[in-house]
């Protein structure tokens, strides 16, 4: 019986092959699938411990040329909201940040039109300045090579001079589904898969972590979805440059795209699934922001291990309507709760404090 | 930690009863899915894949309430700014918008107002039956008819009977909390005991009309006093077999008065309605009422046993005043939508739990 082939394989620690994954994804019951990957999990952090991170995000600029369909916070340059900060205002937020015990700066914008890398460079510089305690943890792949591209940068030399002006690490934004068959559809202007794993790829050459993300619930199949795992599986095995994987599920208010939300039945099944395919990666996250608090501690049985970030900010997602807002201590409980040890971590997974 | 599981199986499979004991003990257990797979089992036993919901309209016809329960957000007193009561015109409005959209059930409660007559419930189940004949009215918790019976200076069964003759169809769960009095001093001093919650959904039974069972959950009670709550249940449907559904309540902390509760997380939501679908074993259905568990631990719940989602709904106000923060209607078309999702067969019921409709093809809908 394939169930029990697979189930063999998992307990002697082998790698899940995709028609194994499709297997799961599309003939087992979401009990059974939650506690496969809930022994995973287990037999990866047998310590009990569930991580978080102060974190805040800034997005720097709403001003964007992709214009993704699934999108509700892009602006064109001529629009009445768009926005570009200053220096000065990130200043004030990261601030803000520090003040709370921050200690990750998830700076994303849109893919701006003209900005090129002195910007960023400069920018970048003053913040290791004024907040050394803080890491910056910014930019996506798609907003990497528009820098380089206005800057006639090669993609190395362009992340060899955000890294030498203080870029730490990668958020994994911008994956969507990793198949060019559903960008063409979902966004249709955002760089294809294979540049998406190239920056990755370089950046992890340069010794930059990154993460790796999943938008699911936008039209996908299953059998694609299952590409998306095995094609991050892959960038891990290559490289060892992935610290966490997240997946968090289409939000159609107020996008082009529209359309049903992903039900929780849906995102429970994509997160256990995650945990069971990416052996390779330590860290599968729980998105709360998405998802809200409850859906969140149920994730953590489901293969989760790390509830992401506070987020002091967030606007992208609640530009679609949805905003769950979390405190740290609600973070704890949510953890603890759960019978978990919550940690707070650094944005590269050491622990800074058991609770 | 396995073997509560196992014992509980043992005696389920011998059609044995699980104890209080057994209860408390999968309370205590930390093993979700051998918890969840036992309920859906026993579900499946009992319901098939068939996952119940209803078209109905919630009409809350005033916050005004002699009570200040600790727990709530919804209630004012009166001459509070915020405090409202529906004049029967626009009940009979909100009826009518019902009726139109397709609703089979009312769902009416409201606070213990302290001016309005008996004769105005009475008169409100007259002409909304009058008005929508065909519509099902499912009105007033145990505290409500406790409530009517000490201002028309009536007998709690002459009150239940006049409701009946002018239309009541069935009676809600509401107001049972947590039923013990330890519990009830902390989150509602003034609310009838539960002693008398329990005597007054008796008589309810014995007058012929059904209701249903909530327990109000994730506050300051503790798993004892959830398994105590649910013996009283179990023991009470043992005489009457009057309760439809049991519809575990998740406690919604915003604007509320009790401190530090911050209502149940998603596991404790999802394991306690497994639990009760394995202890009340004369319990027919188990519902998941999204308003204040929100839909996605609602649906999920669809795969711990639980096999009712309640109802369109369309205005909500005493979950929400709380904080909740689901919607206030789902269409009928995002109900079946999520059933579906779960890989269950939708029904529409009716408030007797009649079937009204099953959508087992989507090519049909």
């Amino acid at each position: 019986m394939i169930l029990q082939t697979i189930k063999d394989k998992l307990a002697s620690g082998q790698t899940l092959c995709r028609e194994d994954a499709l297997f799961l994804f599309n003939n087992t019951g979401l009990l059974e699938l939650g506690q496969m990957a809930d022994e995973q999990r287990k037999r990866r952090h047998p310590d009990g411990q569930v991580s978080f991170v102060v974190d805040r995000n800034v997005n720097y600029s709403n001003i964007c040329c992709c214009k993704c369909r699934f999108c509700a916070f892009y602006c064109d340059e001529n629009d009445a909201n768009a926005y570009l900060l200053s220096y000065d205002e990130i200043f004030a937020k990261v601030q803000e940040l520090v003040d709370h015990g921050g200690t990750q700066l998830l700076m994303q914008g849109g893919v701006h039109p003209s900005l090129t890398i002195d910007w960023f460079e400069e920018l970048f510089i003053q913040l290791g300045q004024r907040f050394p305690s803080v890491q910056i943890h910014s930019l996506s792949p798609a907003e990497i090579i528009q820098i380089a591209q206005l800057s006639d940068l090669s993609v190395t030399e362009c992340l060899q001079r955000l890294q030498a002006a203080g870029l730490k690490s990668i958020p994994g934004g911008g994956a969507e589904v990793l198949v060019d068959e559903v960008r063409q559809v979902i966004s249709p202007n955002k760089i294809g898969w294979r540049r998406w794993a190239d920056v990755m790829e370089q950046a992890h050459a340069l010794g930059m972590k990154t993460t790796a993300t999943l938008m699911f619930g936008c039209g996908e199949t299953p059998a694609q979805l299952v590409e998306h795992l095995f094609r991050v599986r892959e960038i891990q095995q290559r490289t060892g440059g992935l610290s966490a994987f997240i997946s968090w599920s289409f939000q159609p208010n107020n996008t082009e795209l529209g359309g049903d939300s992903a039900t929780g039945y849906d995102y429970l099944r994509v997160v256990a699934l995650s945990r069971l395919v990416l052996d390779n990666i330590d860290n599968i996250q729980a998105s709360w922001v998405t998802q809200g608090d409850k859906m969140a501690q149920v994730a953590l049985r489901f293969g989760a291990n790390d509830l992401g970030g506070t987020m002091l900010e967030e606007n992208v997602v609640a530009a679609t309507g949805v905003a769950f807002r979390m405190t740290q201590q609600q973070l704890i409980d949510l953890a603890r709760d759960a019978g978990f040890t919550p940690v707070r971590r650094t944005t590269g997974y050491e622990i800074l404090e058991v609770y | 930690m396995n073997d509560i599981i196992a014992q509980v199986r043992a005696k389920i499979d011998t059609g044995q009863r699980i104890s209080d004991a057994d209860a408390l003990q999968l309370f205590e257990s930390d093993d979700l899915f051998g918890i969840g797979q036992l309920a859906a089992d026993i579900n499946r036993s009992k319901n098939g894949d068939k996952v119940l919901f209803n078209v109905n309209r919630h009409i809350n016809y005033t916050n005004i309430c002699v009570n200040q329960c600790r727990f709530c957000a919804f209630s004012k007193e009166s001459g509070e700014p915020g405090g409202y009561t529906y004049n029967l015109s626009q009940i009979l409005e909100k009826a009518a918008e019902a009726n139109a959209a397709g609703a089979t059930e009312l769902h009416m409660v409201g606070g213990l107002h302290p001016e309005l007559p008996f004769d105005f419930y009475l008169r409100m189940m007259a002409t909304i039956k009058a008005n929508n004949p065909h519509m099902k009215i499912k009105a007033f918790t145990a505290v409500e008819i406790d409530y009517f019976s000490q201002i028309s200076k009536l007998p709690v069964e002459e009150v239940i009977s006049e409701l009946k003759r002018l239309g009541l169809d069935s009676t809600p769960g509401g107001g049972a909390e947590i039923l013990c009095a330890e519990v009830r001093n902390q989150i509602c001093p003034e609310k009838i005991s539960g002693e008398r919650w329990l005597e007054v959904t008796e008589k309810i039974h014995n007058s012929g009309l059904k209701s249903n069972a909530t327990m109000l959950f994730g506050h300051v009670e503790n798993y004892a006093d959830r398994v105590d709550h649910m013996a009283k249940l179990r023991a009470l449907q043992d005489k009457t077999a009057g309760f439809q559904s049991f519809i575990p309540l998740a406690f919604q902390p915003d604007n509320t008065r009790i401190p530090n509760a911050k209502g149940p997380g998603g596991l404790d939501s999802l394991k306690t309605l497994a639990i009760s679908r394995i202890y009340l074993d004369n319990f027919q259905h188990i519902k998941a009422y999204w308003i204040m568990l929100g839909l996605k631990i609602a649906q999920v719940a669809l795969s711990f046993g639980v096999n009712d989602l309640d109802g369109t709904v369309v205005e909500e106000k005493i979950g929400h005043d709380a904080g909740a923060d689901s919607p206030q209607k789902l269409e009928k078309q995002e109900i079946i939508r999520q059933i579906r999702n779960a890989g269950k067969i939708p029904v529409e019921r009716d408030t007797l739990y009649q079937q009204v409709r099953v959508y087992d093809d989507i090519a049909n809908d």
